[in-house]
This record gives structure tokens, C-alpha cells and sequence, in this order.
């Protein structure tokens, strides 16, 4: 949510306009729009910089993002300030008090994250904690291999917390020791990007134990509606099926959290104009924001067969879209992706008369962590390299519609190698907040390794500079934060 | 024993003035004038007398006379001299009254005879374009709509830039209220005596705490002692009309350019029809105005009541104001003339029918090909009108709803109440020669109710599942505000005169509060009883804040005779506004006067009748920035669309919300040397004025270090600002005769504005965006930085061909780097007019009298967001399922797509505007001499002559969007007076 008031009204920070700043809207933006995965045909400020490779520190989408990183710091540690030993045996029972210190604990969970997406986003800047005031402090200087080491040892630390729930313990859309298994295992994952250290062990060993406490992958279909895969992505993927897949949603409703960003902003910046393509997501309006280019299209060796591989190919007089797109800011060109659907698994709209979504976003899911544990061994970190190819034919086996623990003909690869991990969290995990993220652990988001349409602008693709791997400092914090240093190249 | 009196009064051609009324003050003893100036009063007790000759638009003289038993007293040499002329004239200023000649200030006044005639709503319409270095600049042409008024610029950058209106000696909350555009409009602007504007801070820090952006003070008509009881009626009928029409494509040119640029869908949407959709929504509208008031006095207390009523309505159908105003002033002496007591009530009672100016904009860009209604059956829940749906009925997502619909279809109404009063004693004590107490206490109650109601037939709050039941469509919304202000005053005042000197001493404590209170509401389908949305719930059922200012001030004035004047003033004032330890502010200001003319070399001077030189000094503060509790940690209830989901349940959430505990005063410095000047029997008069005001510890909403606080922009004391300008005002008049009489009064104000501290600014870092336009969400054309002018248009600068057409998407590339984007946005121009000019005649013969007024800003540009957004091709294709219509604009441009940052749409909005001309007559007596009737016919914003190529270069703020045109109005009015 972006503030007080649903969906819009009472801000939670200013210099962005309220809708554009959630948290989920811009942090999927700086991870999708700047890869081969979407472009937008919007105009709004510094919108098109995602693509186009060439945002700046006063990109205010930048600030916003960072922003509403730092904002969500702040409400954690004012949060965790709030709630001490001292102030907790002052104020309440000891039994709403072990309540409350289950919540301080998940404070510290998010703090951790959203510390993380500082690391991976930002690489360095200000770190802030419960201890610091309140005011126009200037808070110190962290680099990156600081923030590593400050995520992982709260990570840790929460891991082995009493307060901080056991796994699968704790009601629906609250987080537990799985949820900081898993941060652990995407942190020590990309550790070698972060602070030159490889952490593949520890990565395969976090991610294993998050899949071995009981997760399971969503392998019922919603007959007419939606395959297994496809049903993560509906309006009541918080029910049984999907759920069981799920370890952290952010949980979203149509009517009672409002926002323009969330997967509100996913629905309907996906959708066009096209009134078939606005039933199929349950929606009686279009923002028409959204095209992927060929590179995921191609991830994709038949879409008739993977069933994650929906695309919207009709254009508004339903003549045929083109993969390729001619024109980067023409909607019509390029295809549509059909994923975030705002319709129950019976088919029916939820959009109400105000077309809010009511899908919750996956921000842990089961099949992440079994591709990360796949990655890790593959990477040379300690595991079982059978165990990583099973997983990942699990994962393919539910996508092509196929029981899980069969063996499959269609689905199945024989052995694992870096590039199909790549390919296949591509084509698992697109539109899911991870592919900037990926492409630089891969050394392919900056570089001629990999050209997309539109990449840095022009049609073919053109490699930029590395220093663009990190997002600049906003000047707008530079010029109030003696302390800070801008990242190199900016 | 008792004797009498007689005299004559004249006036300063020395014709006998009739009608004068003529009293022994402190009795009921007096008479008035006859037709030849001459009065006798009988029956007058023996002993020393004052007396008092008054008449309207005249200064009232006292004369000391000393009457002997059974004799005759000759009273000679009365003669009144018209208000403005007359040094002598007494002068309000905080907390009392100086005579003209011994202000040290830059002060001036305007009395009604001066007021801007023709049909005025609102009392700041009374002096607009009288007063130099007063810009007004109303809202729009909506009937009561908010005005912007800047005395001497911006001196704050966020917080508030409004002067501090003090009304019969009642501070007021100028805020306004929930319901009314303009908190002033509750006043009626017939009930007004004089407005007085104090310019600088040597006269405007006796009010400090909210003093920074000038001071207006409007004393209301009052009863005279001893007045005969009179009746004056007046009427006033205006037609309003549109000056002036968005310059948009008509239907025929729309549908050419579509069929030779559009694609071939675009050309299949195309309608048949050919509507002028401005003329659909634009009328010729009524207005009247009708005034009664009784003045005169009873019994030694003189009395005034009004009664007025308005009927005005809007150019834009449905657009309505209704007014009913009620003042009561009472004003009697007691104790022997040792106590005065005032009293003034001031009721209003006023409905609006609001209209969304977001209507005028749909009307510039609907598709003209389209008609206003459809008989269609698909139109039919809809009213009938056409709108853009889909294949199964349901609206178009994103497409513009048909105005005329949404005007007829929305129902946004309010009612708002309104009372100002005080009890004033002033109490000049027994047995202590010039020692005064006075004591005001005063209240300001004001209450507002209203409610919007978009019909089921509303286009833009259709709900496609309420089909079959249309009282599920729509949208109901309620808002109500309560407002009670609390004021008590009190001071002592002690004057004294040792020989050639005189001395006056003052020193007074204020208390006010300041009480925002209302209910909040959900929001309903048009049933009123089902939620719009349906899980919404009420999670706060109100608000309240309350302010309080508490202060402490004082004065001392001395006259060295009359030829040194010195001023100085202090105050000191808390606000709750900002925390103990820093919640008091000190404000201190001195003024020196140096009144030439007195001296011997020019006494004797026929042709300089009126020279002096001023110098003041003062510093003045600013508190009124964001909410009331801002230094506090608060926590805030999220609503019901606000939840967070826990579990299967949700809940709503405690938001801390960001704080600055060290939020305190800005303050701001002012110089002003000023020059009064008289020549030729002050037949040509006026003042020249130059001043520099610096705003220090500038409360301006800036970035806080990320992760420091709980926003990332807050308010605080950072930065400076400083306004330089110089003023000059002239009075003339050429001609004086039994017949002719001509008076012209020409005012100029220039005014520089720049930014001197923003606090850090790194480099890299530009400065703060301010200005959101339209059509592009989160885009800002507007920049606040170190030295620039406060909001300078941050723009790309715009290349043009041979021909003089800019080429589009062609800019400067400002740093060289071969990229066209942000980086190259350079700072060009600035909204708020360099200079503001004023110039009014008034010509009189005989009985009939012809006056104007012409106002003119330079210097000035505007944003024409209209054209910017609209004025291309892209936007006219709309969405694939509708399509927008162009502004004529586009034949300059041929522009494609948006320009929005281009400099091209920075438009010299500088602009000459005849704001009146009035022409009146004066018929004189009627009803056997017992009456008195004046007639009038007036135009209003007669002629507009500018460059601006938008709609009105008049925008506060600059940025031209959806502006609610203004009307031209014709008036016709009589004034019957008994």
C-alpha cells in the first residue's frame, strides 16, 4: 500500500506521485522493465529509462523506489524502537507482549529485505537502525559487502529466534524461519555478485532446508480457468492449491487494500485495450502499459505445450501481433503477457466496479527455491546434483501438465547446465520481480553477452556500461547526506 | 439655562453642503444641514461642547465651542474635505487609529467611493488593481471562487503566501472552509467601509505572527451619533457571458485532419455530428444583487443594519451561488463619553452548486463529431447522452465522459454558515488624561455541509454490475467542517503631550484558538445506502485540531511637531504550532517618518503641499505551513480501502507518520524607505516606496536524509528568500470645476524574486519539482532552486525552423552531451508577474459621472497546459476506442506527439485587462426631495489585449488547465437612498 487512504490520498512519502511509488510497482519495474522480460510504451517520468538503459540519479523513479526502500526501514525500526523489552513489560500483558515481540521479530525480517533490495538494487547507501533517531540525522555510510554481512546476520539471527515463528506455523501472508531460510539462500545465491565471496553451499543448504518443510508444489489446475502454474497467478491463489506453494505473499484485496501499485498495477498495466484480453483478466479497464519482447517469447520452445508460456497476441481489431517489436513505444507491437489474472479459479472477475486486484504477489515461492538449490549445485556449491535435476523436472513436469513424480518425455532434460538454469527461472519466474537480478549474475544485463530488443534503446540491443549493474544514489539523498558517496559512473 | 448654535458647512470649493449632519457630542442635541449648508441648533446647555458635522465620504470635523446661556453661538469655518485628500484623515492600523500624516508605514487605504464598481462578490474585488504591489488574481469565473492575493510577492516557498485579514479589528481565519472556494465570499462586500492594506514590516509586525505577507484590514459601515435615520436600498442585475473560447478544431476541421492523418479506424470512429461542445456547456447567466440597510441611531447609540441577498449564477451550466448576508453593528458611548462600546455581528448563509472545472477541460477536448445525445438504446442508462462504451454497454475504460452529462449528472452542493462578531469596550479612564483600556473579544464561527451526488446515470461511476438496479450505480460522498475561532484582546494605551511632543504608548496580550473539527464519511452508491465500496469502513468518525496562538505586543509612537514621527513596535508570539523551547518568536519593527512639509522652508510652499519621507524596519514571522501537529510523533488510522491482510483477516493499520521537533519560526526582515508626496493643494498626490524583504529559516517542505525520519520529504526551517522591489502610486486632478471633475489614479509595482538558500544543494542535484501538469501523472514543470524565482519554468529550450515553427522533438542540448532528456531542462521565466500595473479615471459632470479601470501584469508566463497536452496528433487518436479533439494550436506546431517540456508553451502571458468601466447617474431627489437615487450600468472585464494564446493569461500559479473562464459582465444597478 501506498498510504492511509485507499487507493490513493493520504501518501506515505512525497516526490512521486502516490500510486507510481508503491513499493511492488517500482521495485518490479527496476527488476522487469529494464530486461528483456517487458517495456512500457508509458510516458511517464523516467518510465522509459528502465529500457532504454539510461536513468540517472534524478530518474524519479529511482528516487521513488529507493525512497519507499528506505521508508520501509524506517517504519520497521520505528516499529522495533516501539516495541523493546522495556517499553513492551511497560505498556502490556506479558501476553499480548510475546505477541508483539512475534511482530518485532517479522519487523526485522522485512527490515532485512528491504535492506536486501538495497544491496542488489543500490549496492551501497545510508544504513539505519531501531537505535538511530528521529530527525534530519544523516545516517551512515554502508557499502555493499556491509549490508551483506548485516542481512545475513539478521537473517541468521531470526533464524534461530524463539519469538520468530516455526515453519508453516504462522497464519496466512505472515513469515517465518522458511521465509528467512529462503531470503538466505537468494542472498548467499548472488553473494559472489555482492561481495566477490561464492556462498553456493550455504545458498544449496538454506534452500534445502526451506523444500524440505513441507512446501509443495501447485499441481491442480482450474478446469477452463487456469493450469497449475497459471493458478498462482489468480485472484484466490490464497487458497488451498496455490497456497501450499506460496511461503511469503504480499497479500492483496480488491476492495479492502487499495492501491495503484501492487499487482493492481501488474493486472491492469498488463492488459490493452482488447475487451477479450480484459475478461481473460477479469478487469473492465486497461492501463495498456506492458509488452514483452521476443528474448522471453523465445525462452518458450512450444507454448502449446508449456503451460507458462500465455501470451496475448491480438491486437485491438484482433489482427495478429507481431514478436518483434518495430516500434518500442507502440503498444501494438510486441506480445501481451497473459500471467497476473484478477479472476477466481471459477472464472470470475474480481475487479469490481474499481478493477483493484485481489491476486496475491508470490514473493517466496516453492519453486524458486528448488531452482535456487539447482543453481547452487550446479554452480559447484556442495549438494546433491540428482536431487537439483529432479527438482528442476518437477518444476517442468507441473508445467507441462504432467504428474510430478513421473518421469516425463516431454518435459524432462537429462542434465543441468548454468545457461538452462538461466533459461528456466526465465521462463518459471518471468514478471516475478528476479530478472535484472539474474542477468547480472550471469554477467548479461550490461553486457554484449546478451542483446534484447530495445536494449539501451535501439532495436537490435547494444551493450552499456557496467556501472549500470548498480542503480545511482538519488541526488536528491547525495544533497542531504554528507555521508553518502555516489555509486561509480554516476 | 440653554442657548443655541448655527453655522454653515461648506465643502472645499466653499459651496454649502446639505444634508450634513451637525451634533453636540455626548447628547442627542443636533440637526442637519439645509439645501444651502446652514444649520442652527436650539436649546443647548450652557458650557463648553464639541462639536461633531459628519457626512459619508467626508471626514467628520469636531469643534470645540463653547455655548452661552441664551445667546446665539456663530459656529465659522466648518469645512469637510472628502476622505482621501485630507491629511487629517484617521487612518486604521493594528490595534487603533493613526492620523494619516503621522504613519511611518507603507499603509494605504481605500474607501468605498473608490471600490471597484460593477458587480463584485467578493470583498478583495473591491480594491483589485488599486493598490500598488497588490496583485489579486481570482480563481477562475466561477461565482465566489477563491482569489490568490500577494502583497510584494511570495515571501515563502511552502508555507502559506496569504495575507492575514483582520476584519472590524477580528483577526479571521482565512483558510476557508469545507464548501467555499472563497472564506471571504461569506463577506459582503456592500458592508464595507474602507479596506486598508499595511505593506511593511514596520506596520505590519504589530500583528507578527502572521504579518509576513502584509496585513488587510476591512472596517464595515457603521451608524453615526446622532444620524438621521436612513435607509439605503440598492439593486443590481448582471448578465455574464464568456469572454473568451478555448480555440479548438470544429467538427468540420477535426473530421478533414482525421480522415488525412488518422488511420483507418480511427477515421471509422468518426461521428456524423458537429457540437460545439463549449457552447453546450457555456451560458449566458443571471445575476442579482439586492441590498438594504438601515443606518442611523437610537436613543445615542448609533446602529447600522444590513440585509443583503445574491443570486448569481455561473457561466457553466449548473454552476450556482445563492447568498444571504445580515450585519448588525452597534456603536454607543456611555459614562460621559468615557466608554465606547462597539459591537458587529456579521452573519452569511451561503449555497453553492459547485461544478468540476475538470468539465471545462472535457468540453475543449471532446470529439466535436460526436452529439450530445443518442437515442440509442445503449444510451439509456446513461440519460440518454451518447458516451464512448464497448460492444456490452460497459464505459470505455479511460475515456473522457460526455461533459454536458457530467455536469447535469453531478449534484455538488454545500451550505455554509458563516458569523463573525466582537464586543469591543474602549475605555478611556476616569481621572487619568489619556490613559485607555480597551478590550475586544471576538469570535469567528463558521460550519460547512455538503455533499456530491453523481446520478446513476453518471458515465465515470457506472457499475457494470449494478445493471438492473440503478440506485447500485453512482457514487453519494458527504462532507461537513466546523470552524470555531475564540479571540480576546486587551490593551492599555496612554497618550500624552509635553509641549511640541507628543507620545503614545501601548502594550496588549492576545489570545486566540483556532478550532477544524468535522465528521468523516464513507462514500455511497446513489441509494445513499450501499457502499461504494462494499468493505469500506469508517475507521475514524472525525477530526479535530485545534491552534492556539498566544502573544504579547506593544507600541510607542512620538511626534516631534508634527515634522519627526517615530513607530516602534513589538510583539511577541507562541504558536502550538511547534514545540515548547522554540514556540515563541520575536518581532520587532521600527518606523521613522521625517514629515517635510512641516518644516519652516515649506510651510509657506503653495506648490508642495504634502512631502514625507519614511524608513522602517521590521521583521515579521511565519508558522502557517502543513498540519497543526507536525512536531509531534503522531500515528494515523489507515482506512477501510487501506488494510493490510494478516492471516485470512485484515486489519487497519497505525501509520507513524513523519515529524520535525525542531520545526520553529521563519521570519522575515523587511526594508522599505517610502516618499509621500502633495503638490498643488494636493491636487496631485502619492507616494513612492522601495523595499527588500528577506524570508530566513524558510519552512520548506524538503528531503529528509533516506532512512532518518518516517516520510522522505518533510517541512523545515531551511533556506532564504528574498522580494526587492520599488513602488510608485499617483493621485491627480486635472480638472476641478462647479461642473467637471476628473480624478485619475496610476499605480506600479515591480517585483524580483529569487531564492538565496535551499539549504545543501550538491551538485548533480537540480533542485526541488514543483508545478504537476497535466496528461503526464508525476511530471513537474516548475523548479524551486538557488537563484531563480520562486516555481521558474524548468523547461527544454524549443529549436524552430526558418519559418519560425518549432520543429518537433528538437531541443538544445544544453550540456553537450548529445542527449535530449531531463539534463537538459534549463531554467526559463517565471509565473508571477515582474510588474503590476493599475490605472483608473473616474470623470465627472454634473450628475453623471464615467469611470474605468485597466489592469495590467508584465512580465508574467503561463504554462498553456492545454495546448501541451492536447495540441498533437497522438492525443487526438485518443484511446483505439475514442477519439479527442485537437486545439487550434496544432496548425502552429503539426506537432505528432506530446511536447510537454517544450518552452514553446511558456507563453508571455503579460496582459492588458479593462477590469470596469462604469458609467453613473445621479438623479438626485426624488419623492418630494425626500429620496435620493443613483443609477448605474457598469461593464465588467470589458477587453483583454495580450499575446497569451491560451483561454486567460491570468493563471495564479501559471499553469493554464481546465480554467474556469472568466465572464464578461454587464450590471445594471440603482441606489435609492432615504
Amino acid at each position: 500500500l501506498t498510504g492511509q487512504q485507499g487507493p490513493a490520498g493520504s501518501g506515505d512519502i512525497g516526490g512521486i506521485d502516490e500510486g507510481t511509488s508503491d513499493y511492488l510497482r517500482q521495485f518490479w519495474s527496476a527488476q522487469e522493465l529494464s530486461t528483456d522480460e517487458a517495456l512500457t510504451n508509458w510516458t511517464d517520468p523516467g518510465i522509459r529509462d528502465w529500457h532504454n538503459m539510461n536513468w540517472n540519479s534524478n530518474n524519479p523513479l529511482i528516487t521513488g523506489l529507493y525512497s519507499r526502500i528506505y521508508y520501509e526501514i524506517a517504519i520497521c525500526n520505528e516499529f522495533i524502537r516501539e516495541s523493546s523489552d522495556e517499553k513492551l513489560a511497560a505498556r502490556l500483558s506479558s501476553e499480548d507482549a510475546a505477541k508483539v515481540k512475534q511482530y518485532r521479530a517479522e519487523a526485522r525480517f522485512l527490515r532485512a529485505v528491504s535492506y536486501m533490495h538495497a544491496l542488489d538494487l543500490f549496492g551501497n547507501g545510508p544504513f539505519v537502525t531501531e537505535n538511530d533517531p528521529v530527525g534530519f540525522f544523516q545516517p551512515p555510510y554502508y557499502t555493499r559487502p556491509q549490508f551483506f554481512a548485516f542481512v545475513e546476520q539478521e537473517l541468521t539471527a531470526l533464524a534461530a529466534d524463539a519469538d520468530f515463528a516455526a515453519p508453516r506455523s504462522n497464519e496466512y501472508a505472515r513469515v517465518d524461519k522458511a521465509a528467512a531460510w529462503a531470503m538466505l539462500s537468494r542472498l548467499y545465491l548472488n553473494a559472489q555478485v555482492y561481495t566477490g565471496t561464492a556462498r553456493f553451499t550455504d545458498a544449496a543448504i538454506q534452500a534445502k532446508k526451506v523444500i524440505d518443510a513441507g512446501y509443495a508444489l501447485n499441481t491442480t489446475a482450474a478446469p477452463n480457468v487456469a493450469s497449475a502454474y497459471g493458478r498462482l497467478f489468480l485472484a484466490d491463489n490464497n487458497t488451498a492449491s496455490a497456497r501450499a506453494e506460496i511461503i511469503w505473499p504480499v497479500a492483496l484485496d480488491a476492495n479492502k487494500t487499495q492501491s495503484y501499485g501492487g499487482t493492481t498495477f501488474l493486472v491492469n498495466g498488463s492488459t490493452g485495450p482488447n475487451p477479450e484480453w480484459q475478461k481473460a483478466t477479469g478487469q473492465t479497464t486497461n492501463w495498456a502499459g506492458f509488452r514483452t519482447t521476443k528474448g522471453l517469447f523465445n525462452l518458450f520452445a512450444d507454448t502449446a505445450l508449456d503451460t507458462r508460456g500465455r501470451f496475448w497476441t491480438k491486437k485491438v481489431d484482433n489482427s495478429k501481433r507481431s514478436v518483434e517489436i518495430a516500434d518500442h513505444y507502440a503498444f501494438e507491437d510486441g506480445l501481451g503477457v497473459l500471467k497476473y489474472r484478477n479472476v477466481s479459479s471459477a472464472g470470475v472477475g474480481q475487479g469490481g466496479a474499481q478493477n483493484f486486484s485481489s491476486i496475491d504477489f508470490p514473493m517466496i515461492r516453492l519453486a524458486e527455491v528448488m531452482l535456487t538449490y539447482a543453481e547452487a549445485v550446479t554452480r559447484g556449491g556442495t549438494g546433491d546434483a540428482n536431487l537439483a535435476l529432479t527438482y528442476v523436472n518437477q518444476i517442468r513436469r507441473r508445467a507441462y501438465a504432467q504428474p510430478i513424480n513421473t518421469a516425463s518425455t516431454i518435459a524432462d532434460v537429462s542434465s543441468l547446465s548454468l545457461n538452462f538454469i538461466l533459461d528456466e527461472r526465465g521462463r518459471e519466474l518471468f514478471w516475478e520481480g528476479y530478472r535484472r537480478t539474474d542477468l547480472i549474475r550471469f554477467n548479461r544485463f550490461t553486457t554484449s553477452a546478451y542483446l534484447w530488443p530495445w536494449k539501451g534503446g535501439v532495436k537490435d540491443g547494444k551493450a552499456v556500461s557496467d556501472n549500470l549493474n548498480l542503480y545511482p544514489i538519488p541526488s536528491s539523498d547525495l544533497s542531504v547526506n554528507q555521508n553518502l558517496k555516489q555509486n561509480p559512473g554516476y | 439655562q440653554t442657548g443655541s448654535l448655527s453655522g454653515q458647512v461648506v465643502d472645499e470649493k466653499n459651496q454649502g453642503m446639505p444634508g450634513v449632519t451637525v451634533l453636540i457630542e455626548g447628547t442627542s442635541l443636533g440637526n442637519s444641514t439645509n439645501s444651502d449648508g446652514t444649520y442652527s441648533i436650539q436649546n443647548v446647555p450652557a458650557g463648553p461642547h464639541t462639536l461633531i458635522t459628519s457626512f459619508v465620504g467626508f471626514n467628520s470635523q469636531r469643534i470645540p465651542v463653547t455655548v452661552v446661556a441664551g445667546q446665539n453661538t456663530a459656529v465659522t469655518g466648518i469645512t469637510l474635505g472628502e476622505n482621501t485628500t485630507l491629511l487629517n484623515e484617521a487612518v486604521v492600523v493594528g490595534y487603533g487609529t493613526q492620523r494619516r500624516q503621522d504613519v511611518t508605514g507603507s499603509v494605504v487605504a481605500i474607501s468605498s467611493k473608490d471600490f471597484v464598481q460593477g458587480q463584485v462578490t467578493n470583498p478583495e474585488q473591491l480594491i483589485q488593481g488599486k493598490i500598488a504591489g497588490v496583485s489579486i488574481t481570482s480563481g477562475g469565473g466561477a461565482p465566489g471562487s477563491g482569489s490568490t492575493v500577494r502583497i510584494r510577492g511570495n515571501s515563502s516557498l511552502n508555507a502559506n503566501n496569504d495575507p492575514l485579514y483582520v476584519i472590524d479589528g477580528v483577526p479571521v481565519d482565512k483558510d476557508g472552509i469545507s464548501g467555499s472556494s472563497n472564506p471571504l465570499s461569506l463577506i459582503n462586500p456592500n458592508d464595507i467601509e474602507t479596506v486598508t492594506v499595511l505593506k511593511d514590516a514596520s506596520a505590519t509586525a504589530i500583528y507578527g505572527n502572521r504579518a509576513a505577507n502584509g496585513v488587510i484590514l476591512i472596517t464595515t459601515k457603521k451608524g453615526l451619533q446622532g444620524e438621521k435615520l436612513t435607509v439605503n436600498v440598492s439593486s443590481q442585475t448582471s448578465v455574464s457571458r464568456r469572454a473568451n473560447t478555448y480555440d479548438v478544431l470544429t467538427a468540420q476541421e477535426y473530421t478533414d485532419l482525421v480522415r488525412t492523418k488518422g488511420s483507418a479506424s480511427q477515421i471509422a470512429r468518426l461521428g456524423t455530428a458537429s457540437t460545439d461542445w463549449q457552447s453546450e456547456i457555456f451560458r449566458t447567466a443571471a445575476t442579482y444583487d439586492n441590498n438594504v440597510s438601515l443606518t442611523g441611531s437610537v436613543k445615542n447609540v448609533p446602529f447600522r443594519v444590513s440585509y443583503g441577498n445574491l443570486y448569481q449564477d455561473g457561466i457553466v451550466i449548473t454552476n450556482n451561488l445563492k447568498r444571504n448576508t445580515g450585519s448588525v453593528s452597534l456603536s454607543p458611548v456611555l459614562f460621559d463619553n468615557h466608554l465606547r462600546i462597539d459591537v458587529n455581528a456579521k452573519g452569511s448563509q451561503v449555497t453553492n452548486r459547485f461544478i468540476d472545472n475538470g468539465q471545462v477541460g472535457n468540453a475543449v477536448l471532446y470529439d466535436p463529431t460526436k452529439p450530445v445525445r443518442g437515442s440509442e438504446s445503449q444510451f439509456a442508462p446513461f440519460g440518454g447522452y451518447f458516451q464512448y462504451l464497448q460492444p456490452d454497454g460497459i464505459p470505455v475504460g479511460l475515456a473522457p465522459g460526455n461533459p454536458v452529462a457530467a455536469l447535469n449528472n453531478t449534484n455538488n452542493v454545500s451550505d455554509v454558515k458563516r458569523l463573525i462578531g466582537n464586543v469591543q469596550f474602549d475605555y478611556k479612564i476616569h481621572g487619568v488624561e489619556g490613559l485607555r483600556a480597551n478590550l475586544n473579544l471576538g469570535t469567528d464561527i463558521a460550519r460547512g455541509d455538503g455533499n456530491t451526488t453523481n446520478s446513476s446515470q453518471d458515465f465515470g461511476n457506472y457499475n457494470p454490475k449494478a445493471i438492473g438496479n440503478a440506485n447500485l450505480s453512482g457514487r453519494y460522498t458527504q462532507f461537513n467542517q466546523k470552524k470555531d475561532m475564540r479571540l480576546l484582546e486587551s490593551y492599555l494605551a496612554y497618550a500624552r503631550q509635553l509641549g511640541g511632543t507628543k507620545f503614545d504608548v501601548q502594550g496588549g496580550y492576545s489570545y486566540q484558538d483556532f478550532v477544524n473539527k468535522g465528521d468523516n464519511f464513507l462514500a455511497f452508491r446513489s441509494d445513499r445506502t450501499t457502499l461504494f465500496n462494499p468493505e469500506d469502513k469508517l475507521t475514524v468518525p472525525g477530526y479535530y485540531s485545534k491552534l492556539v496562538l498566544v502573544s504579547f505586543f506593544g507600541r510607542a509612537t512620538v511626534n516631534v511637531k508634527d515634522r519627526y514621527l517615530l513607530t516602534a513596535t513589538w510583539r511577541n508570539d507562541n504558536t502550538s504550532r511547534f514545540r515548547k523551547g522554540v514556540r515563541s518568536g520575536q518581532f520587532p519593527a521600527v518606523g521613522l517618518g521625517w514629515r517635510i512639509k512641516g518644516e519652516e522652508f515649506l510651510a509657506n510652499n503653495a506648490a508642495i503641499s504634502e512631502l514625507k519621507l519614511r524608513l522602517g524596519w521590521g521583521r515579521t514571522g511565519q508558522q502557517d505551513i502543513g498540519g497543526v501537529y507536525d512536531y509531534l510523533p503522531r500515528y494515523s488510522l489507515s482506512n477501510g480501502s487501506g488494510q493490510v491482510q494478516l492471516g485470512n483477516g485484515t486489519t487497519t493499520t497505525l501509520r507513524p507518520s513523519g515529524y520535525n521537533r525542531d520545526l520553529t519560526w521563519e521570519t522575515t526582515t523587511t526594508w522599505n524607505a517610502g516618499l509621500d508626496y502633495g503638490f498643488l493643494d494636493n491636487r496631485v498626490s502619492g507616494s513612492i516606496d522601495v523595499y527588500e524583504r528577506t524570508s530566513r529559516d524558510l519552512l520548506a517542505q524538503i528531503n529528509v536524509p533516506a532512512g532518518g525520519n518516517l516520510t522522505n520529504q518533510l517541512n523545515a526551517n531551511i533556506g532564504s528568500l528574498r522580494n526587492r522591489g520599488i513602488e510608485f502610486n499617483i493621485n491627480g486632478s486635472p480638472v476641478r470645476s462647479a461642473d467637471w471633475n476628473w480624478d485619475l489614479n496610476f499605480n506600479v509595482a515591480y517585483n524580483e524574486n529569487e531564492i538565496t538558500d535551499l539549504g545543501s544543494q550538491k551538485e548533480g542535484f537540480v533542485g526541488y519539482s514543483v508545478g504537476g501538469i497535466p496528461g503526464n501523472t508525476g511530471s513537474f514543470i516548475q523548479l524551486n532552486t538557488i537563484g531563480a524565482a520562486s516555481s521558474s519554468f524548468f523547461v527544454r529550450k524549443q529549436v524552430y525552423d526558418s519559418n519560425g515553427r518549432p520543429l518537433e522533438g528538437v531541443y538544445v542540448d544544453q550540456n553537450g552531451d548529445g542527449i535530449i532528456n531531463p539534463n537538459d531542462n534549463y531554467l526559463y521565466k517565471q509565473p508571477a508577474p515582474k510588474a503590476v500595473l493599475g490605472f483608473s479615471s473616474n470623470v465627472a459632470y454634473k450628475q453623471l459621472n464615467l469611470s474605468f479601470l485597466l489592469r495590467s501584469n508584465v512580465g508574467n508566463y503561463t504554462y498553456n497546459a492545454t495546448a501541451a497536452n492536447l495540441a498533437n496528433l497522438t492525443n487526438a487518436q485518443g484511446s483505439t476506442a475514442f477519439l479527442i479533439n485537437i486545439p487550434s494550436d496544432i496548425n502552429n506546431t503539426g506537432f505528432t506527439t506530446q511536447q510537454f517540456f517544450s518552452d514553446y508553451y511558456i507563453q508571455n502571458a503579460s496582459f492588458l485587462r479593462c477590469e470596469n468601466i462604469t458609467l453613473g447617474y445621479n438623479v438626485g431627489k426624488i419623492f418630494s426631495e425626500k429620496a435620493n437615487l443613483r443609477l448605474s450600468a457598469a461593464v465588467q472585464n470589458a477587453f483583454l489585449v495580450t499575446k497569451y494564446e491560451g483561454v486567460d493569461p491570468e493563471i495564479s500559479g501559471g499553469i493554464d488547465n481546465n480554467f474556469y473562464p472568466r465572464a464578461r459582465t454587464f450590471t445594471f444597478g440603482l441606489n435609492l437612498g432615504i
